[in-house]
């Protein structure tokens, strides 16, 4: 096995003018605010690619996190000292922050929950009784995560209700007609993804809810990978619940939000039961606070919401528009660079520079001999860091024709020269699998 | 040691030669048993046959689809069991298993002791162990060979252990 030094395929810079951050975006700066990216590994600078898993953090929310402990921190809702109405105030106002960001009309439509797993189980456990029965359908599509399959297999199931997979297109694409093919009389529920985690393709919210909503359906939209890359406005989008994760836009783990309309949320029952969401206990009886309280049961992540608060302050002051045309260049550049690895098929074929957006800073691909944690073991060790495996897509991936790929995933602070080191890496992979 | 030495170590020439070329694969028409192995990590499957004469391995084969250092494990299993008894087979899996997690046990390897390169990768134990796990499925229920998991292989713990700790079994 030889150790020589493998070439980029891309020596030579790229044209001057081309594919640099747009004017006022400054990448250097943005970097420095990630204290995590001057780590080495392996001897290597760390080129994080991993961000659709989990996203780093800027100083802007370690600083609240610790603010927030340090000087106003206690339990919030069940004290009246002054370090508890400092905690619930930063809490308080870390919703309105939250609503602000997703253009929702009221900050009671705000719950806090641990992620977007638990705000999607949160809607099928409370919501999907109420409104899904026997003979009943709820759809979901084929590029789901199994946050977002799973919770409707199982109401489908205890209801005896009928769950419908909308197919992709050819392009890995989920599209309205797939959609409105099987919308029907008993549909209930949609429930799809804004984002694929896996393919990166953006789904026509807007037209779908539209539709199933004229149906009478109800639309639960998983944002967890949308949030971090495009601009959302839940009023314009017009579907019924939202979904997102904290950790997965520069926020803490453990901390998320499930958006869903007043009206729905005024009928929906606890699901968990407990403190902090209750009005009045005897023994025999209860009465529960109204939203968001009514799904906050227990002491939540205070420091979470706090950090999710400045994460999303950060972002909106960095400019989503900005930070996604920065990420449109990036993923331009690695599809071109990966196009020229050999034996390398790309999952999903939707264009990142399509006159109407398609893709998200995602791209996911297999490579023919090399098994996706062989390549991802190798690549480590040159500090790119990727995620291998099925993606918690399984179906998908069957559909897809293969059991595990290698996904690179970017975010404001990726810069081209990781992505080059990408590519060369797969050089590597190819020399050391032979 | 560097990361292009470690890498080395790990895809050693005998690895990579038997992942390209996997031995004794396919389905043995004389199985007296067969187990499977599942990796939810990645979704690698593999299914090993096993043919045993009175307490020795006759013949033994195993089919699925794997990175390579799982396929190079399941090879060189197969190739290394046959014509063992299944108390040599327990005790070479507690042996190749402390190669993997410890460094030691590196005696009478035979050719496993090509495998000395994943202690240095915690995350691919499970890698390198999947096929066993599916042998210990595929053995008389009466004699499973003892998982010797140890303190240093976090990836095979992430998930609930079975009855004899080894990974979620799925009948092929």
């Amino acid at each position: 096995m030889s150790t020589a030094p493998i070439a980029s395929p891309r020596t030579e810079p790229p044209p001057a003018g081309a594919r640099r951050p747009a004017p006022g975006y400054d990448l250097a700066r943005v970097r420095a605010e990630f204290p995590i990216l001057a780590t080495r590994v392996h001897g290597r600078p760390l080129a994080y690619l991993d961000n659709a898993a989990s996203m780093q953090k800027p100083r802007a929310v370690l600083d609240a996190v610790i603010d927030c402990w340090s000087s106003s921190y206690s339990n919030v809702g069940r004290s009246v000292h002054t370090l508890a109405r400092r905690a619930a105030e930063a809490r308080e106002a870390a919703r309105d922050t939250v609503a602000r960001f997703l253009g929702a009309p009221s900050r009671g439509e705000i719950v806090f929950v641990r992620g977007t797993t638990e705000a999607i189980n949160l809607v099928a456990a409370s919501f999907g009784p109420r409104r899904v029965g026997s003979g009943d359908e709820v759809i979901t599509t084929a590029l789901e995560h199994h946050s977002n399959l799973v919770p409707w297999q199982r109401l489908c199931a205890e209801r005896g209700a009928r769950l419908r997979i909308a197919p992709l297109d050819e392009r890995g694409r989920v599209t309205v007609e797939a959609v409105a093919g099987l919308l029907g009389p008993r549909t209930r529920i949609v429930a799809l993804a804004h984002v694929s985690n896996v393919l990166g393709t953006i789904s026509p919210v807007a037209e779908i809810a539209a539709l199933a909503r004229r149906r009478g359906a109800a639309v639960v939209v998983d944002g967890a990978q949308a949030v971090p890359h495009l601009a959302i406005d839940v009023a314009s989008l017009g579907c019924d619940f939202y979904a997102f994760s904290g950790h997965k836009v520069y926020g803490p783990s453990g901390i998320g939000v499930l958006w869903g309309r007043a009206e729905l949320l005024a009928e929906m029952p606890p699901w968990q039961l407990g403190g902090g969401m209750v009005e009045s206990v005897g023994y025999e009886e209860t009465t529960f606070a109204p939203p968001p309280e009514r799904f906050e049961a227990g002491t939540p992540a205070i420091e979470g919401a706090v950090g999710l608060a400045a994460a999303l302050d950060w972002l909106s002051a960095l400019g989503l528009q900005r930070v996604a045309a920065w990420e449109r260049e990036l993923l331009a550049r690695a599809t071109e660079l990966l196009l020229e690895v050999p034996g390398l098929r790309l999952l999903g074929s939707a264009g990142a520079h399509a006159e109407r957006a398609e893709k998200a800073a995602v791209v996911s691909f297999v490579l023919d001999g090399a098994h996706a944690h062989d390549v991802a073991t190798i690549l480590d060790t040159e500090g790119v860091a990727v995620r291998a495996g099925h993606h918690c897509a399984q179906p998908l991936m069957a559909w897809l024709g293969s059991a595990a790929a290698t996904r690179a995933s970017f975010a404001c602070y990726n810069t081209l020269e990781e992505v080059d080191a990408l590519a060369a890496g797969l050089h590597r992979v190819r020399e050391v699998l032979g | 040691m560097s990361a292009p030495d470690d890498l080395r170590a790990l895809y050693q020439e005998t690895i990579l030669d038997h992942n390209r070329r996997p031995r004794n694969f396919g389905t043995l028409a004389s199985a007296s048993g067969q187990g499977a192995g599942y990796n939810p990590l990645c979704g690698d499957r593999v299914v090993v046959y096993l043919r045993t004469e009175g307490d020795r391995v006759a013949d033994i084969s195993f089919e699925g689809a794997g990175c390579a250092i799982s396929t190079a494990s399941a090879s060189m299993m197969t190739e290394e069991l046959k014509g063992k008894t299944l108390a040599e087979a327990r005790a070479l899996f507690e042996r190749f298993h402390a190669l993997l997690t410890t460094g030691g046990g590196g005696e009478d390897l035979g050719m496993l002791a090509a495998f000395a390169g994943v202690r240095e990768f915690p995350m691919r134990v499970k890698c390198a162990t999947l096929a066993w796990h599916a042998l210990s499925s595929a053995l008389p229920a009466a004699a499973p060979p003892a998982d010797p998991a140890g303190p240093a292989d976090p990836a095979e713990h992430a998930e609930p252990a079975g009855p004899a700790d080894t990974p979620t079994r799925h009948s092929p």
